[in-house]
């Protein structure tokens, strides 16, 4: 349903672009960014458990050891909270380090060190130190892998000050995500999903970036605004289809960035439908949903015609069995009557 | 085991296997060592090194290092410097011109003083929360520092960091952190760059390995940052010493109480590191420890670990009412004070006079004065910078509803941060 799911969103992908380009699954996008900006800079470097000669859990960084040998790629021992400080300590001394955290649930034992170190360094040296960390790894609800390995950390980074925060969720937009949170001076997580690994895309083959602070446009429309990150962009696309049948337009945005959202692009939005709807797969209390909800009030209430409808997953651990699992998460059914209810 | 290079014997204090803790007693005679009948585990701390003398295989003392008129007066000045600016923070602080938690290193100065004046200016240091003469023995002004201190803009973080978070790029000083254990990492990451710099980007420097200095203290080596980052530059033979500051106590946990063997030095052959005791209340004997760990790190052979018994002769803050601590234990140290130690080894081998001494400790009374001066007439930091260092690269706030980032609006300053 994912992958018939992500065909329909290439119909309506991000780029148009010049003749040419070639077609890859999102993982080899997040490897392809990783080796240009590798071979472009000698002081970006990786570290994770299994990245090097396993070739990373989802095979971001498969052959990159081969490449750039085992220092650059460097296999750590199981110890997140030490080896993300280790990330911190060679930043600030001029290395660009790309931490993987193998289940991105993992991270939460780096908690200390991504927080108090990685976020409030740069501000309580003065300014002295930057740390131009990128911290990835697979997120997300996905098949049947159970409570801990089914985490979203995005609501739990969000109040850290001096983090960024982006999702991908295409090929084109992993890619170029990663590219710039390497570039980017400041400590960006880039959270990846598990079900979008496989997703395939063709992408340019120029190079080029995507900007970090901004929210992507994925389906203009009129009648209502849609917003939305990571796998629950498919979901909504699917509701998307459904929605178009019963004579609505919704417009839908990817925001991607989950921190600092993008006013200008949301607010656009809501200047013109003057309705919203967040879907998000992380937990309801304390999610993105509740900070987004609480920055377009502040800053769109005027435009709004309908309160903000807020669509996230339950606030349960994950459960094992699979129609459990389903319920957990928004599916396309909820989405659409959503939007049926707002647009009334 | 530890690498062949390091100088065994000297350094592996030969003490007899056995688990636990038992202990001879403070004012037992050293051929009461248990043996036979275990002695009663015992709530009081004791002098690490009354347990290590009590053990009759421990190497005879070897002839005490020496040092050069020069090098003694620069540690001497370097100590006094340490000293006097802690006090004069305790005078401040109770004045009311700083704030928060403060924690003092009256009596642990040979530890700074015998590590960091064998420093380059490209090698690192990473400290904890009770950081000022660390700071001060790596270069870093006296003025700025209490400026720092004082919550003022020209602090050496601009009034951002405060006591427990001196940092200081010029002089590779990583920090100043508040959490045990959480600088570690960080100093392993900075040896880490030192190695890749030299490894991957084939800059060398003249000297070898830029090396990094983790300072951290007794109650650190009981948690899990230790012991990954032991294993890590172990693993990696980064050029890093673990330095353990093992004062015997952590607020009011006695050492000895919170861990299962004590002796930590030991903590470093478990890792493949060689791992080392020393009198952390003498300078020249530190200063001797440290020069070879420092080597060591810069050839490329990896880690070392140092455990320096010293002790703190204030509380654990200026808030601790430092209670739990006996007097015996405490005049113990006190008749061990560094300062006092070196004082007398200059005088004793004529390196200089008495009246050359007093004109250090002028000099420095001088500094101090000077630094609280311009502390003093620092100004406090506008409004206007609370948001300036956030983020290194300021679109990190994101784009606003016009379209613009919200950094370039020149009012942004002085408003929020949250998106």
């Amino acid at each position: 349903m994912v992958a018939r799911a992500a065909v329909a969103a290439n119909a309506v992908a991000a780029a148009e672009f010049k003749s040419g380009g070639h077609e890859l699954l999102l993982f080899e996008a997040l490897r392809e960014a990783l080796i240009e900006e590798m071979k472009a800079d000698p002081t970006v470097c990786v570290f994770g458990e299994d990245v090097g000669h396993y070739g990373g859990s989802y095979k971001v960084t498969k052959g990159l050891a081969e490449m750039f040998g085992d220092l650059r790629v460097l296999d750590t021992p199981i110890a997140e909270n030490s080896f993300t400080g280790m990330g911190v300590g060679a930043a600030m001394k001029g290395l660009r380090p790309v931490v993987e955290g193998m289940n991105m649930g993992f991270l939460l034992l780096a908690y200390n060190q991504i927080s108090n170190n990685c976020g409030m360094l740069h501000y309580t040296s003065g300014g002295q130190f930057k740390i131009p960390l990128v911290i990835r790894g697979p997120g997300g609800v996905g098949r049947q892998l159970g409570a801990e390995h089914s985490q979203r950390l995005e609501s739990y980074f969000q109040s850290i000050p001096g983090l960024q925060m982006v999702a991908c969720s295409t090929p084109y937009n992993a890619k170029g995500l990663m590219k710039a949170a390497i570039r980017s001076e400041n400590p960006v997580v880039l959270f990846e999903h598990v079900l979008l690994y496989n997703l395939k895309e063709k992408i340019p083959d120029e190079e080029y970036i995507c900007c970090l602070e901004e929210a992507e446009m994925v389906r203009p429309g009129e009648h209502v605004t849609i917003l939305t990150y990571s796998r629950m962009r498919y979901h909504v696309m699917q509701a998307a289809k459904t929605l178009v049948n019963k004579g609505y337009d919704p417009e839908v945005i990817d925001i991607r960035s989950l921190k600092p959202f993008d006013l200008h692009t949301i607010g656009n939005s809501i200047k013109k439908t003057h309705r919203v709807l967040i879907v998000e797969e992380c937990m309801r209390t304390g999610g993105i949903g509740a900070s987004l909800r609480s920055a377009i009030i502040d800053n769109f209430w005027d435009y709004l015609d309908a309160p903000i409808m807020c669509l996230s997953s339950q606030d349960v651990p994950t459960p094992y069995a699979a129609p459990l699992e389903d319920a957990t998460v928004v599916q396309p059914a909820q989405i659409v009557a959503a939007v049926e209810q707002i647009c009334q | 085991m530890a690498a062949a290079s390091f100088t065994a014997a000297k350094f592996f204090a030969p003490v007899a296997a056995r688990s636990g803790g038992d202990r001879a007693p403070l004012h037992a005679s050293s051929s009461l060592w248990p043996r036979t009948k275990p002695a009663p585990r015992l709530r009081t701390a004791l002098a690490v090194s009354d347990v290590l003398s009590g053990n009759k295989a421990a190497p005879a003392a070897a002839v005490h290092p020496s040092a050069t008129r020069d090098e003694a007066l620069e540690l001497y000045e370097d100590m006094v410097l340490g000293r006097v600016f802690e006090d004069m923070c305790a005078q401040m602080y109770y004045r009311g011109k700083m704030f928060g938690f403060v924690h003092l290193y009256n009596g642990q100065e040979a530890v700074s003083t015998g590590f960091i004046k064998l420093l380059n200016q490209a090698d690192c240091v990473v400290s904890t929360y009770r950081d000022h003469v660390h700071a001060l023995s790596k270069g870093v002004p006296a003025r700025s520092v209490m400026a720092e201190l004082f919550g003022k803009a020209t602090g050496c973080c601009r009034g951002q960091g405060g006591s427990m978070h001196m940092f200081s790029a010029p002089h590779n000083l990583l920090g100043g952190f508040a959490f045990i254990g959480e600088g570690i990492p960080v100093a392993t990451g900075a040896a880490f760059a030192a190695k890749y710099r030299h490894e991957v980007l084939k800059e060398s420097g003249p000297d070898g390995l830029d090396v990094t200095l983790a300072f951290f203290g007794d109650g650190t080596c009981n948690n899990g940052q230790f012991f990954e980052c032991l294993n890590m530059a172990q693993l990696w033979k980064l050029p890093i010493v673990f330095v353990v500051e093992n004062n015997l106590w952590a607020i009011g946990m006695s050492h000895v109480r919170a861990t299962s063997d004590p002796e930590i030095w030991k903590k470093g052959p478990a890792f493949g590191m060689p791992g080392v005791h020393v009198d952390g209340m003498d300078v020249l004997k530190v200063r001797e420890v440290a020069k070879e760990a420092i080597e060591r790190a810069r050839r490329g052979e990896g880690p070392t670990l140092v455990e320096c018994e010293t002790y703190r002769f204030r509380g654990h803050s200026l808030a601790d009412p430092d209670e739990l601590r006996k007097p015996d234990e405490k005049s113990h140290y006190a008749a061990r004070d560094p300062i006092a130690a070196l004082k007398k080894y200059i005088i004793e081998q004529n390196l200089a006079t008495e009246s050359e001494l007093k004109s250090i400790e002028k000099k420095i009374d001088d500094v101090v004065e000077e630094a609280v001066e311009f502390a003093d007439a620092s100004p406090l930091p506008q409004r206007s910078q609370l948001l300036e260092n956030v983020f290194s690269d300021p679109k990190g706030f994101g784009i606003g509803s016009d379209g613009k980032y919200r950094c370039e609006d020149p009012l942004f300053t002085q408003g929020t941060a949250q998106v």
